[in-house]
């Protein structure tokens, strides 16, 4: 029998000591011991000449100290003015930049889903299949339903309301604004289609609607501006049908982009045998976003509808850029065609949101 | 009516939730002082309240204002049932009462319940407005400042500033001497009440009492200072004892002085002022009463004034006793301030020293040449069988006990031919109704010669006269073996020299230092009462003889000399009483070179052991020279005639004078004698030995880079830099109760002691290159097999390249650049709008406000005084402590913070917490209840010494952490009491073009510094 057991072991300083390493493991979720093991083998232990038993009680007294923390770290802002801990500014917003990082492998998995508890009893699937701790991936979770709850009900920009509630950095601010506006819309993203797209090719795709198409891009002062978006627009859209329903037009939007593009594209005979199915697509997602549905479905249309095709028929990326450039443009020439600032407001996202979705 | 007390209560942050239904909570304060209670207005419906209340005046006699604190209770209003209380803050007044400490209390106080710890803070605003007093029979000591530790800041300063001419916070004018006070009550816990109330009752009861008791404590002893002629106690030491169901102790020893501000210094001409001399000491209202003792002086005065030839008659009036005033003949010093300091004259030949009670010191640093010798360590312990305490006013068998002890100190004392005791400290350990009662200290001559004028620069001259023997060899008290001088080669020096005091500041060393440990478990058979009183009285001789062979052995293996700071604690279990003695050891110079160590079987002739002997000789051999390269000791080549000629003793044997006495009884003296041997000679008979042996040399080495010391700082490292990282660390561990032994019971808690300085140094790891400085480990048994080790330290960074160079050139010190700390001790956030949502009072900021124009018009005349200094006051700094952020609190066990500057003394920090639980595990078991424990206890003094204006905690000290657990019921509590001096410091930034980047650190963590450091000098570029 071992002749002693520690009992108590416990190191608090007046600067509370954090490792950056061992927080990393904790947000992942390792156990100590898997910690432990971990540090063993990065070589911590001889370039301090410290033994497992050392490790092993670093470990613990660390985790410890970001379970105390955790509390705060759900409110940021109380980080600054607590009493508790003495951690410097620059420290303070390590703890917060890293805790409220997430993993792009399991964003994709909830992204656009409804942040219920539903959801969150679906987490060990997702942990499962992305090899994420279910441990971390209930703190991503929680994240961002806290991230959600918080700006939810908030006036003005949603990055700016994210950054001083959370203290966060643009970029990651930017990230979650995009997390909370699939969450708010249920845009549709886990379909097999779909799958080829990362989190932040989604993200940009956000940032391009909450800019462009919500109540906000009118107007900067009312409740849920960056989440909803503009119901007048998406009923202004349904104008746009003139230009497939109105043959005269259609067949002249057709030539002013083929004359523009002769020349320009290897790819030119497919586009144009192909030029009113792709017009007709982009323009009936435009009609029927006015149901809740549908907006559902905007990225599996744009995919469906329209990437595909010209995927299939081998557009290269700048084959997609030159078509959507004089696509929208023409249309400015067509005099009988009145709905031109709906139409770039529609265009603009659409043409940014492909261009971005473009790829293998 | 002589004190009103004022209270206002601003507002609550985080408050915890107490209404489920609506999430939020309707929270009123009630504000206690005696026996009067205010209430504010409840704040309805919210965590973050701002009450803004009115001024709650509190017309009280001063005495009650030193006894009691201020109580401020945060409860939630409930209409239907009674209110919840949410927490407390008890707020100390006492630094208030000081002219010249802290002003206003101001700031947020974390609001504490003993069952749930911190929940929320609170803002709240305190003044005191005292009236003049001239009633001579008063029982208050207001304005008598207590110190823990003495702030020799002339030391300190030396070592992390090299220029003399930094104004020190306060200098010392006089020694009056050792005071010493106890108080008795009975412990609420063990109070028939106990049993019928709540858990948070009965610990509020007992936070109130001890607040109350060293309330009192503290008071009686400023009243003895006042007595004394004194205006102040340094050293001061308050410990209590918990006597389970005989009661509450708290006890206090400390040394009365006089201290006064720097900038007024008398001037040092008798004739300049002559009349100043007859005037009646008026600073602070000192009432002149006849007194037993006569002041030990040092006055800059010369000797031809009549009032102190009376002194060195050694005539009683204290009331000769001469305070200067403040502010006069400031004019006649100021110009030559700092380089013109003047070593004060000591009036007081020895002999009255001798004619004090008792002549001790409880201050381990000392200025240069008040030592005139050491003699050794002196100790004494004493078991006592407690009794119940019948009557708390007559506290007098506990006094008794101590009487009894303080006499064996100065009995021993004198045996070692001196007539002083410095670095003086009581300690006592309880278990059951056994108590042992500890004292120890380090027997020395102070001598009035060498505080004449023109001995400042003592230079190499006087860096050897400590080490002399204040006795002649031929009649030394005991057999010792002397030797002569090795730095002056005229007077005798002992082989070791064991000491319980920092290290002199003139004291001349080789290398570095390094931190000795002996360690001892010894078991002990259970019994009740005086059967467990005698068992341990006949274990303790045993004990202290083993912990000095295994320190002198160690000191020997790491070819060291001397032992400073030494330490030894006796703790008394059920069934085990542990033994752990902690020194820095050093090779002095005027010290002869120690000679190796000799392994000697008992048996020769046995090949088999004698091939063992050698191997074992060879390792020491080689540990010995591997230490001396590792510690850095070559000393200067000394003539042969002064090392090689040792006086010819029969015998020799260790500097430790040691008794040990059961209920008065002394027991016979151990023959410590061994044979005399040119060389230190160890026996190996026995398979205990060969352990001995063999754990002597497996105590490994610190990790490269890493130093570590148990006195203030390193001797032989003086470039730190500013970082600090003060730490607590608790471990305990169980012994499992398969056959005990004491070679097992010894091996693991030598090993839990390794594994735990191992850890502190991972832990720290950095800070490299680091020293873990003032490391104080303290050893309890709480439970039957159970051992606790509490320790805390601070772990200073120090400048590797710069370590040999101990001064720079006083040309240089101009060029430094001042920074106001503020900023530097501000970690601000940058200011978001979220901060909004706790906006705090403007009367929060106005006093903060207060605070930084005192500030800016401190650094502005600095700037007069240096001609060629430039100043930088950054304007941003108001508008950021204008913001919301949290004022950042250095703690540090040690008595400075290199390369910074006192600005202002606010007061003794003294607290005592209570923190219980019956959810153990759900609090993270008892690693996890204890931890956050301690971080709250780090955040309630930060908080308080943040709304004193302080933003610095010197001295600091966690006396007490005494944790018991009952894992059964899920149930844990835990005591603790820690103990400090608040202070304004601010950073100073050294702009030497070499020590740049190091010495901007700011934070208290190193790699907080090098950001900085890359920011700055990035600029720089």
């Amino acid at each position: 029998m071992e002749i002693m057991s520690v009992e108590l072991d416990v190191f608090v300083g007046n600067t509370t000591i954090m490792d950056e390493e061992v927080y990393q493991f904790w947000l992942d979720g390792y156990t100590v011991s898997d910690a432990v093991k971990v540090r063993m083998e990065g070589g911590v232990l001889e370039e301090c000449e410290a033994s497992a038993e050392v490790l092993q009680s670093d470990t613990m007294d660390q985790y410890r100290t970001f379970q105390m923390c955790e509390r705060l770290l759900h409110t940021p802002a109380k980080l600054a003015n607590q009493l508790l801990f003495q951690i410097p500014p620059h420290r303070q917003a390590m703890l917060i930049e890293r805790y409220y990082a997430f993993d792009s492998a399991f964003v994709r998995e909830v992204l656009g889903k409804k942040l219920s508890k539903g959801t969150k009893k679906d987490l060990d699937d997702v942990s499962l299949k992305t090899g994420i701790t279910l441990k971390s991936c209930r703190r991503q979770f929680d994240n961002f339903k806290r991230v959600f709850k918080v700006v939810e009900e908030l006036k003005g920009p949603l990055v700016e309301n994210i950054q001083t509630h959370f203290l966060l950095s643009d970029k990651l601010a930017r990230d979650y604004a995009a997390i909370v506006f699939f969450a708010n819309n249920r845009f549709e993203t886990g379909k097999r289609k779909l799958q080829y797209l990362s989190f932040q090719d989604f993200a940009f795709c956000a940032g391009q609607l909450i800019s462009n198409w919500t109540v906000g891009a009118v107007d900067n002062m009312v409740e849920d501006m960056d989440v909803d978006l503009d119901k007048e627009f998406l009923q202004d859209l349904k104008d746009l049908k003139i230009l497939i329903t109105d043959k005269d037009l259609l067949d002249q939007h057709k030539s002013l982009v083929c004359t523009a593009l002769r020349g320009k594209t290897k790819v030119y005979s497919e586009m144009e045998a192909n030029f009113k199915n792709l017009s007709r697509g982009l323009i009936n997602i435009a009609a029927k976003l006015t149901n809740t549905k549908d907006v559902r479905d905007l990225f599996i249309d744009l995919v469906e509808k329209f990437i595909e095709p010209c995927r299939s028929d081998r557009w290269t990326a700048a084959d997609m850029k030159l078509f959507l450039i004089h696509y929208t443009n023409s249309a400015h020439i067509l005099d009988t065609f009145k709905h031109q600032v709906t139409w770039d407001r529609y265009m603009g996202v659409i043409k940014s949101c492909i261009l971005k979705m473009y790829h293998d | 009516m002589p004190g009103k007390l004022k209270a206002k209560i601003l507002a609550g942050r985080h408050l915890p939730v107490m209404d489920r239904a609506s999430d939020l909570t309707d929270a009123f304060v009630e504000v206690k002082f005696g026996n009067t209670t205010f209430k504010t207005d409840v704040f309805p419906k919210s965590l973050n309240p701002q009450w803004n209340s009115e001024w709650f005046k509190f017309e009280v006699d001063d005495e009650d204002l030193q006894d009691e604190p201020l109580q401020i209770t945060v409860l939630d209003h409930d209409t239907y049932s009674a209110n919840d209380a949410i927490g407390k803050v008890y707020i100390d007044i006492d630094p208030l009462l000081s002219t010249e400490a802290a002003t206003v209390i101001s700031g947020w106080f974390p609001i504490y319940d003993t069952i749930h710890g911190i929940r929320g803070e609170i803002s709240v605003l305190v003044k005191v407005e005292l009236f003049s007093d001239s009633n001579r029979f008063r029982q208050s000591s207001c304005g008598v400042k207590f110190f823990s530790v003495f702030c020799n800041t002339r030391d300190a300063l030396h070592l992390s500033c090299p220029a003399p001419s930094i104004p020190r916070c306060y200098r010392l004018a006089a020694v009056h001497g050792f005071v010493e006070e106890l108080v008795v009550n009975e412990d609420p816990e063990h109070q028939w009440i106990d049993r019928i109330r709540t858990p948070r009752a009965s610990n509020e009861a007992r936070q109130r009492l001890i607040s109350l008791m060293s309330g009192e404590l503290q008071r009686k002893i400023g009243l003895k200072v006042l007595e004394m002629g004194g205006n102040a106690v340094v050293g001061y030491l308050q410990c209590f004892d918990l006597e389970g169901e005989s009661g509450l102790v708290v006890r206090a020893i400390g040394t009365a002085c006089t201290l006064e501000k720097p900038g007024s210094l008398p001037p040092s001409a008798p004739s300049a002022s002559p009349s100043m001399e007859t005037k009646e000491p008026s600073y602070p209202v000192t009432v002149p009463s006849p007194g037993p003792s006569a002041p030990l002086k040092y006055q800059p005065f010369s000797s031809s004034s009549p009032k102190s030839c009376r002194h060195q008659s050694s005539c009683s009036d204290t009331d000769l006793s001469f305070v200067p005033k403040i502010g006069i003949g400031s004019s006649g010093s100021s110009g030559k301030e700092g380089c013109s300091f003047k070593m004060p004259q000591k009036q007081v030949t020895p002999s009255a020293l001798e004619q004090r009670e008792f002549p001790f010191f409880t201050f381990t640093r000392f200025p240069p040449g008040f030592l005139l010798h050491v003699g050794g360590v002196v100790s004494a312990r004493s078991v006592k069988l407690l009794d119940r305490i019948y009557n708390p006013d007559e506290p007098e068998t506990r006094d008794a006990w101590w009487e009894e002890i303080r006499q064996e100190i100065k009995s021993h004392a004198k045996a070692l031919g001196c007539h002083a005791v410095v670095g003086y400290s009581e300690s006592t350990s309880i278990c059951d109704e056994v108590c042992i009662l500890s004292a120890a200290g380090t027997a020395a001559v102070l001598d009035p010669t060498l505080m004449q004028e023109g001995c400042l620069d003592d230079g190499g001259e006087h860096s050897c006269v400590f080490c002399h023997v204040p006795y002649d060899d031929f009649n030394s008290p005991f057999p010792a073996h002397l030797a002569q001088c090795c730095t002056c080669g005229r007077h005798k020096v002992p082989d070791v020299l064991f000491t319980t005091i920092e290290l002199p500041r003139e004291a001349k060393v080789s290398g570095k230092g390094c931190l000795i440990q002996a360690r001892l478990c010894r078991l002990k058979k259970k019994a009740q009462g005086e059967a467990s009183a005698t068992a341990v009285s006949n274990l303790l001789p045993f004990m202290e003889y083993e912990l000095h062979t295994q320190l002198m052995n160690k000191l020997k293996l790491r070819a060291m000399n001397a032992l400073f700071g030494l330490r030894v604690q006796i703790s008394l279990g059920e069934n085990m009483v542990v033994g752990l003695a902690s020194a820095t050891g050093v090779y002095l110079n005027a010290l002869p070179s120690p000679g190796g160590v000799q392994i000697a079987g008992k048996t020769p002739g046995d090949t088999a052991q004698e091939q063992h002997i050698s191997n074992m000789q060879r390792k020491i051999n080689d540990t010995i020279a591997g230490n001396k390269e590792l510690y850095e000791i070559n000393p200067l080549e000394v003539a042969e005639d002064v090392s090689g000629s040792p006086i010819p003793e029969p015998q020799r044997r260790p500097r430790l004078f040691r008794s040990v006495s059961e209920s008065s009884t002394e027991v016979p003296e151990l023959d410590l004698a061994y044979g005399r041997k040119d060389a230190f000679v160890l026996e190996i008979d026995d398979t205990d030995a060969l352990e001995d042996m063999h754990s002597l040399l497996t105590d490994a080495p610190a990790p490269s880079g890493f130093y570590s010391c148990n006195t203030e700082v390193m001797p032989g490292i003086y470039s730190w830099t500013s970082a600090v990282q003060m730490f607590t660390s608790v471990r305990m561990f169980r012994l499992g109760n398969a056959n005990l032994t004491n070679q097992g019971v010894n091996k693991a808690f030598n090993d839990l002691c390794e594994d735990l300085l191992k850890s502190l140094y991972f832990k720290v790891r950095s800070m490299v290159p680091c020293c873990l400085c003032h490391l104080n480990f303290s050893v309890a048994v709480p439970e039957e097999e159970l051992v606790q080790v509490t320790v805390t330290a601070a772990a200073m960074t120090f400048d590797k390249d710069a370590a040999l160079t101990t001064t720079l050139p006083a040309a240089q010190i101009g060029m430094f650049v001042y920074f106001l700390s503020l900023k530097v001790f501000t970690w601000f956030q940058p200011l978001s709008p979220a901060l909004s949502v706790f906006p705090a009072s403007s009367v929060d900021y106005g006093s903060f406000a207060d605070r930084c124009s005192t500030l800016v018009e401190l650094i502005k005349v600095k700037a007069q005084t240096m001609r060629r200094g430039s100043i930088k006051t950054s304007r941003g700094v108001f508008r950021h402590t204008r913001s919301n952020a949290v004022t950042v609190v250095k703690m540090t066990p040690l008595s400075f913070i290199p390369n910074t500057r006192i600005i202002k003394y606010l007061g003794i920090i003294n607290m005592f917490f209570i923190r219980e639980t019956s959810s153990l595990r759900e609090e993270g078991g008892v690693s996890g209840f204890l931890h956050g424990f301690i971080t709250e206890v780090f955040a309630m003094v930060r908080a308080h010494v943040a709304a004193l204006g302080g933003n610095a905690v010197l001295s600091y000290q966690m006396k007490e952490c005494v944790f018991m657990e009952n894992p059964n019921k899920n149930q844990a509590q835990c005591l603790i009491n820690v103990s400090g001096d608040a202070f304004l410091v601010y950073v100073r930034f050294e702009c030497t073009h070499t020590h740049w980047p190091v010495r901007v650190s700011t934070g208290a963590v190193k790699y907080h510094c090098q950001d900085h450091c890359a920011q700055r000098v990035s600029r720089l570029h």
